[in-house]
C-alpha cells in the first residue's frame, strides 16, 4: 500500500512540473515585477488607488460580475430545478443540451450573441420587422451585451453545480413537508430555499470569482467601451507596456478574489456544501 | 366504527402489478400492521393511503367519504417515514411546529404544543437541537412527534425502526404502543418483520405479492394460520408432509406415526398434506403424557440463550427444529434416539401446495 502511495505519488509530478512552471512561476513573477518595476518598493499600489481610470475599470467589473452573478444564479437555480423534476429520459436529455456549449469556443459564443445583438443583429431586425420597435436597441457593445454574454457562458457551470446540489436533497423531506399540510409554494420556500442554500452559496461564489477574472467575452461584447479589469490590464501589457499598473492590479485581483474565497469558505452555507452528504 | 375503509384496491406500474384486491377495514384507534416480505405491496398500500401514490382501481375512504384522489396535504395524515425525512434545516421545535405554522395556529399555542408533543415523546431537553445532533432513537422520536403535532386522523408508519439496533428498537416498540395507548390516534404500520407486528398490533394483515394473504389478531395469525404463507411467515415453524390414512378418513400419517386431526371434508385418502408444528410445541424425552409420539435422531443441539434448539431427524428422513427450555441436564448429543411428544391440538394441517 505504501509502495502504491509512492508510486501515485509520483505520477503526479509530470503535471505538478507543468504547474508550477508554467503556471506558479508565472505568477510569482508577475508579482516580482509589480514590486521591482520600475523601481523596488510598493509605489505601484500606491499609484494603483490613485488612478482615476483603474477605478472606473474596477466599479465596471464590479457592477457587471454582480449582475452577471445574481442574473446567472437566479436562471440556473429555476433550469435546475425543473431538471430535477423531470422524468429520467427528459432529464438526460436537458443535461445534455446544458452541457452543449462547453464544446463551442467562446469566441464563437461571443460573436454569435454579437450577430444576434448588435444594430442591424438578428433580434433587433425581428423587432423592427414586426413592428415592436421603430429604431434599433442598443443591446451590444456596452454593460447589457457583455453581460448577456457572460450570463451565457456562465449559465452551464452554475446549472451543473446546483443540480448536483438539488438532487442530493432527500424528497421524502418533501413529502414529510406535504403530509404535514405544507402546500407547493409553502414547501419551495421553507423547504427547498432553505436546503439549497449551500448549492446557492458555491454557485454564487463561483460565478462572481469567474466574472471579475473575465477576458473574452467583455473584450468582445463590450468593444473597448465597456472595460473590465482582465481586458484593462491586458492592454497595459500588448499595447501600452506599462508592466508597472498590470503586475500591480494582476497581483491585487489574485488578492481580493483569495480574501473573497477564504471568507466565503468560512461560511456555515458553504461548509455545509463541502460536507459529505447529509445525515440520515 | 369503522375509520378508514379500502376497498378493492389495486396498482399497477406498467405491467408490474404491486396490489390487487386489496379490501381493509380500520377502526377508530386500532393499531394495524401491514406485514409483508419486501416487494409485496405493503408500502404501496401505506403510500395510497397518504396520498403519495393514486391506485390504479378501488377506493379509500374516511368516515365513508371518498378520500382516494385528495392530495396528501389535505388528508391530515401524520407520517413517519423510513430514514425519518426530518427537515435538516431546522431545529427539533420548529420540526415539530411546522405542520402548526402551516395550519396557521397561534404563537402560544404552537407553543404549548411543541412543548406537549416534546413531553409526550421524552425530548423536553433537546427543543433547540438540529436532528443531525440527534441520535437514531432520538430522531425517530421527533419525527413521531412532528406527524402528531397536529392531531391527525390516522398516523401512517412505514418500517420506522428499521434503521435502528435490536435493543433500541424494542424500547422503540414499547414506546410506540404507549404512544398509541396515550394518543388514542389510529395507526397503520408498515413492517417486514414478524416480531415487530406481532409484539404490537391490534391486527395484522400479512401481504404477499400484492394481495392481503391473511388479517386478524396476531395471536390468532400464530395459533391458527389458514395459509401455508401465514404459518411460515410468523414466527418460527416446522413444516412436514404427511398424507390421509387410507384405512381411517380422521387420521394423518406423519414423521412415522399416525394421529387424528382435524380435517378439511375435501381431503381425501391418500391426499398429500402439509403438517406444520411450532418449535416449542415438541417435547423431549421419556417424560410421561399423552400427545402424538414419535422417535427421532439428534442432528445438532445449538445452545441459544434461554432456549436450547435441536435439530431432529425423523424416521421418514424429514428435519425438523425443537426448542427447549435451557435446562443443565438437557444435553441432547448429535446421533442420540430420542423420544418426542406433540399435543394434537398444536398441530396444524394444511393441504399441501
Amino acid at each position: 500500500m505504501r509502495n502504491f502511495k509512492r508510486t501515485a505519488l509520483l505520477l503526479t509530478l509530470p503535471a505538478s512540473l507543468v504547474a508550477i512552471c508554467l503556471y506558479a512561476a508565472p505568477i510569482l513573477q508577475v508579482l516580482a515585477l509589480s514590486v521591482t518595476e520600475p523601481k523596488p518598493g510598493l509605489a505601484n499600489y500606491q499609484n494603483l488607488f490613485a488612478n482615476a481610470a483603474v477605478g472606473r475599470v474596477v466599479v465596471t467589473t464590479l457592477k457587471v460580475s454582480i449582475m452577471t452573478t445574481v442574473l446567472t444564479v437566479v436562471a440556473s437555480y429555476i433550469v435546475a430545478f425543473a431538471i430535477i423534476h423531470m422524468s429520467a429520459g427528459l432529464r438526460r436529455v436537458s443535461l445534455f443540451l446544458v452541457l452543449v456549449p462547453f464544446w463551442i469556443s467562446v469566441l464563437v459564443r461571443a460573436f454569435s450573441w454579437i450577430t444576434i445583438l448588435r444594430r442591424r443583429g438578428v433580434l433587433n431586425g425581428a423587432l423592427m420587422e414586426t413592428g415592436v420597435i421603430s429604431s434599433p436597441l442598443d443591446l451590444v457593445y456596452n454593460l447589457l451585451g457583455v453581460t448577456i454574454g457572460m450570463v451565457h457562458y456562465m449559465m452551464p457551470f452554475a446549472i451543473l453545480l446546483l443540480y448536483a446540489n438539488l438532487s442530493d436533497i432527500d424528497r421524502r423531506i418533501m413529502q414529510a413537508a406535504r403530509s404535514l399540510g405544507a402546500r407547493p409554494a409553502t414547501i419551495f420556500w421553507r423547504v427547498w430555499l432553505p436546503l439549497s442554500l449551500p448549492g446557492l452559496a458555491l454557485a454564487t461564489l463561483f460565478v462572481f470569482v469567474f466574472s471579475l477574472g473575465f477576458l473574452v467575452t467583455p473584450a468582445l461584447l463590450g468593444a473597448g467601451k465597456t472595460l473590465m479589469i482582465a481586458e484593462y490590464i491586458s492592454v497595459q501589457i500588448s499595447s501600452t507596456s506599462r508592466w508597472d499598473l498590470a503586475t500591480s492590479l494582476s497581483t491585487m485581483l489574485l488578492l481580493v478574489v483569495g480574501i473573497i474565497v477564504f471568507a466565503a469558505m468560512r461560511s456555515p452555507a458553504l461548509r455545509a456544501a463541502f460536507v459529505a452528504r447529509p445525515q440520515q | 366504527m369503522t375509520l378508514l375503509a379500502i376497498e378493492d384496491l389495486a396498482k399497477t406500474y406498467d405491467k408490474v402489478t404491486a396490489l390487487t384486491g386489496i379490501n381493509l377495514s380500520v377502526e377508530a384507534g386500532e393499531f394495524v400492521t401491514l406485514l409483508g416480505p419486501s416487494g409485496s405491496g405493503k408500502t404501496t398500500l401505506l403510500m395510497s393511503l397518504a396520498g403519495f401514490t393514486t391506485p390504479s382501481k378501488g377506493t379509500i375512504r374516511l368516515d365513508g367519504k371518498d378520500i382516494t384522489h385528495l392530495d396528501p396535504e389535505d388528508r391530515d395524515f401524520g407520517f413517519v417515514f423510513q430514514g425519518y425525512a426530518l427537515f435538516p434545516h431546522l431545529s427539533v421545535a420548529n420540526n415539530i411546529a411546522f405542520s402548526l405554522k402551516v395550519r396557521k395556529w397561534e404563537k402560544a399555542r404552537i407553543d404549548a404544543r411543541v412543548a406537549e408533543m416534546l413531553s409526550l415523546v421524552g425530548l423536553d431537553n433537546l427543543a433547540g437541537r438540529k436532528p443531525r445532533e440527534l441520535s437514531g432513537g432520538q430522531q425517530q422520536r421527533v419525527a413521531i412527534a412532528r406527524a402528531l403535532a397536529f392531531g391527525p386522523r390516522i398516523l401512517l408508519l412505514d418500517e420506522p425502526l428499521s434503521a435502528l439496533d435490536r435493543m433500541l428498537r424494542e424500547t422503540m416498540q414499547k414506546e410506540l404502543k404507549r404512544l398509541h395507548r396515550e394518543t388514542g390516534v389510529t395507526f397503520v404500520y408498515v413492517t417486514h418483520d414478524q416480531e415487530e407486528a406481532i409484539a404490537m398490533s391490534d391486527r395484522i394483515a400479512v401481504f404477499n405479492h400484492g394481495r392481503i394473504v391473511e388479517i386478524g389478531p396476531p395471536r390468532d395469525l400464530y395459533k391458527k394460520p389458514a395459509t401455508h404463507f401465514v404459518a411460515g411467515f410468523l414466527g418460527e415453524n416446522n413444516f412436514l408432509s404427511g398424507h390421509r390414512a387410507d384405512d381411517d378418513e380422521t387420521m394423518v400419517e406423519a414423521f412415522g406415526t399416525r394421529f387424528s386431526a382435524p380435517l378439511q371434508p375435501r381431503e381425501r385418502p391418500g391426499d398429500v398434506l402439509t403438517i406444520w408444528v411450532r418449535p416449542e410445541h415438541i417435547r423431549l424425552g421419556p417424560a410421561p403424557g399423552d400427545g402424538i409420539g414419535f422417535r427421532a435422531t439428534v442432528v445438532e443441539n445449538s445452545f441459544v440463550g434461554a432456549v436450547e434448539r435441536i435439530l431432529l431427524r425423523t424416521s421418514t428422513g424429514e428435519q425438523m427444529v425443537a426448542t427447549l427450555r435451557s435446562e443443565a441436564h438437557s444435553e441432547y448429543k448429535p446421533g442420540q434416539v430420542v423420544e418426542c411428544r406433540i399435543d394434537p391440538a398444536a398441530i396444524g394441517v394444511l393441504p399441501s401446495e
